[in-house]
């Protein structure tokens, strides 16, 4: 279809602010995902894709500037034993990194341009996959133009967790990055992401698990409020392998956080799960896809937003099980807790299913906290407010559970509390 | 302890009237109970005086030792010393038991400007009373109320009153929904609370409960009023002849 005259300038006027990276492993698939962005165009406000979430912002050929966090609140993770990665405003920074040498794993960054590299297989083939059924060019613009990134091969069980750091010290900062992970059969890791990155963030990561292999992925997207992001994850999985991504998000003007999910070996489990909490000038967008294309597959997508002060919730979660993919174990849960009636939750929950023997599951709700409950804890002593912050706390619950570490679960939680007792006062 | 002067209340969004003029005392280490049919208004009675909303009290008055309820929130009627064992015990997906009820005592501790009970303590203390309620450890971790039989929780409920050792204890219709051992097991956790400081005031349809609770005073309540009040033996009357009888002799 021929795009129509003002997503073609649109596009244009993008990429005119862009150079694109030349030479080493990468040129190919960059030239590549090139012409494919040009052939399909960057989303406009027509897109379906599209049609809760505005997409200018995010690809106006200029970000749009914010200020940089300041605060004394120290970031998460901060006191775990984890291999730090730091990205300021999108440049890998080898002083404030630790040394990237771990047992088990190998860390190279896509910035040192070399001929030949295992990442070359994989780089913008997974994001590639992915535009099937439904187009993502900002994803495929990040395999054009990343800057840098991180190329992780898990060959073992690494002791400690890869911990991705992003600061953001210039108000303009305007980053495309591109992580692969490649995670070899029957390997382990943990790979945790966490900091405000820029005022504009393009990401894109690119998960391939072998046979038999896991990769637990949390996130935590918060203390900037005045970030806008579109972060994409494309996850490939071999059998009997287990991906588990689990992201947080508190604050943000704008961030759409874009999951695509293949399974293309028997017996394996994909959960992605999310709790957002937003306040005020708030958008925040989960949009998931999931294609079931083996036998005995289970998916679990758990989505929780807590939303005030005219704050805006999206959800675009869709179980696609081709045909022959019995056996399929699908659930998807999608809800919003509505503080006040100034904010909002958009769903669209979607099941496309070609097998006769698969169970999949979906619901999507939102509401306001349970008067009935909230009178029963305050008729137990707990203050109003306390008591409205327990149940907010229970509210995200069974999307936090899906993070398989406890150690890691509370320490989130408590960030979720302390955020919470804030906002109150 | 606990005194209830001339209350009126209607419905916050209907013209209707359900308290009629309520007057009732219960007396430090005294059992009351008050007995009536159907829509009579006793749970509404205690409702309103533990604070839920959707109430309007048009006149009269509520004091727990002095103190006017009337105009305190909920939770502060809790730290005051006020228990509603409810009817329905509300569940709570997400809440661990446990959580719930740590939170509870040491929130009313804190606003008493008491210690608060440190997790070793509370742990000490819960299992101790747990144990005398038949309530094990996995219903301590389970969320609150959440998959719990009916006499599950009703047994929470007393589980919940005896760690917060309130001074006034509101039950109401704790019997419903309880075949005859778990009522019994229930009494007992009531009974043995039973003390020279706490008052009690039991809200049910029926005198089986008051075979275990004994009560001191019985009350009898309809259409929005006490219409009579005697010793234990009025409730084996209601037994005997139902609520006709007292209506048609009290109209």
């Amino acid at each position: 279809m021929a795009l129509a005259q003002a997503q073609l300038d649109a596009t244009e006027a993008r990429l005119s602010a862009l150079d694109l990276p030349e030479g080493g492993w990468a040129d190919a698939a960059r030239r590549e995902a090139l012409g494919r962005l040009r052939a399909m165009g960057l989303p406009s406000a027509r897109d379906e894709y599209w049609k809760y979430t505005k997409p200018e912002t995010l690809v106006s050929a200029k970000a749009i500037a914010a200020a940089t966090l300041v605060t004394d609140e120290t970031p998460v993770f901060e006191d775990r034993d984890r291999l730090r990665i730091v990205f300021v405003d999108g440049v890998f920074s080898p002083e404030e990194s630790d040394d990237l040498a771990l047992e088990g794993v190998s860390i190279d960054r896509l910035a040192d341009v070399k001929d030949i590299h295992w990442a070359k297989d994989l780089y913008g083939v997974l994001e590639a996959r992915g535009q099937v059924p439904v187009e993502r060019p900002l994803a495929t613009l990040n395999t054009a133009f990343a800057t840098d990134g991180v190329l992780i091969h898990v060959t073992g069980k690494p002791s400690k967790p890869i911990s991705l750091i992003y600061r953001h010290v210039a108000d303009e900062s305007d980053v495309i990055l591109h992580h692969v992970v490649k995670v070899d059969s029957g390997a382990e890791a943990t790979i945790l992401e966490n900091g405000p990155a820029a005022a504009r963030f393009n990401k894109c990561m690119e998960v391939d698990i072998a046979d038999g292999g896991a990769l637990h992925h949390i996130r935590a997207q918060g203390r900037d409020h005045e970030r806008r992001a579109a972060t994409h994850m494309f996850a490939r999985l071999g059998s009997q392998s287990t991906f588990k991504s689990f992201t947080l998000t508190v604050n943000g003007v704008l961030t759409r956080n874009e999951v695509v999910i293949e399974f293309t070996g028997d017996d394996a489990a994909a959960h992605v799960a999310g709790a957002c909490m937003g306040d005020g000038a708030f958008h925040h967008d989960d949009t998931v896809f999931v294609t079931h294309d083996a036998v005995n597959c289970e998916s679990r997508q758990v989505f929780k937003k807590v939303l005030r002060n005219g704050a805006t919730g999206v959800f675009q979660g869709k179980i696609l099980v081709k045909p022959g993919a019995q056996k399929t174990d699908g659930y998807q849960i999608s809800q919003a807790l509505l503080l006040d009636e100034d904010s909002q939750f958009l769903a669209k929950p979607e099941l496309e299913i070609y097998a006769d023997d698969v169970a999949c599951s979906h619901g999507s709700t939102s509401g306001a906290i349970d008067e009935d409950s909230l009178f029963y804890l305050r008729a137990r002593g707990l203050p109003r407010g306390e008591a409205e912050d327990l149940m907010t706390i229970a509210f995200i619950a069974e999307a936090v559970q899906e993070i398989q570490d406890e150690t890691l679960q509370e320490e989130l939680v408590t960030r979720v509390q302390a955020w919470l007792a804030r906002r109150r006062g | 302890m606990l005194e209830i002067k001339n209350l009126h209340v209607k419905l916050e969004e209907e013209d209707k009237q359900i308290l009629k003029g309520v007057n009732l005392t219960v007396e430090a280490g005294k059992v009351h109970a008050i007995m009536g049919p159907n829509g009579s208004g006793k749970s509404t009675l205690s409702y309103v005086l533990s604070g839920k909303g959707g109430y309007e009290v048009t006149e009269g008055s509520a004091t727990l030792e002095g103190e006017e309820l009337l105009e305190m929130e909920a939770e502060d009627r809790a730290a005051a010393g006020l228990f509603l064992a409810f009817q329905y015990p509300v569940e709570i997906p997400g809440v661990g038991n446990m959580t719930f009820l740590r939170t509870a005592v040491n929130s009313q501790r804190k606003a008493r400007g008491e210690e608060e009970m440190s997790s070793a303590e509370f742990l000490k203390v819960i299992r101790a009373k747990a144990k005398d309620l038949k309530i094990d450890a996995e219903m301590l971790k389970r969320p609150v109320n959440v998959g719990f039989s009916g006499g599950e929780k009703k047994r929470n409920e007393i589980l919940q009153m005896a760690m917060l050792e309130p001074k006034m204890c509101i039950l109401d219709e704790t019997d419903s929904g309880l075949d005859v051992d778990a009522m019994k097991l229930v009494a007992d956790g009531v009974n043995a609370l039973r003390s020279e400081g706490r008052g009690f005031l039991v809200i049910t349809h029926y005198q089986r409960l008051l075979d275990h609770i004994k009560p001191d005073v019985v009350h009898i309540m309809a259409n929005g009023r006490i219409i009579k009040t005697g010793g234990p033996e009025l409730a084996l009357e209601v037994e005997e002849n139902g609520y006709a009888g007292i209506l048609e002799e009290m109209a």
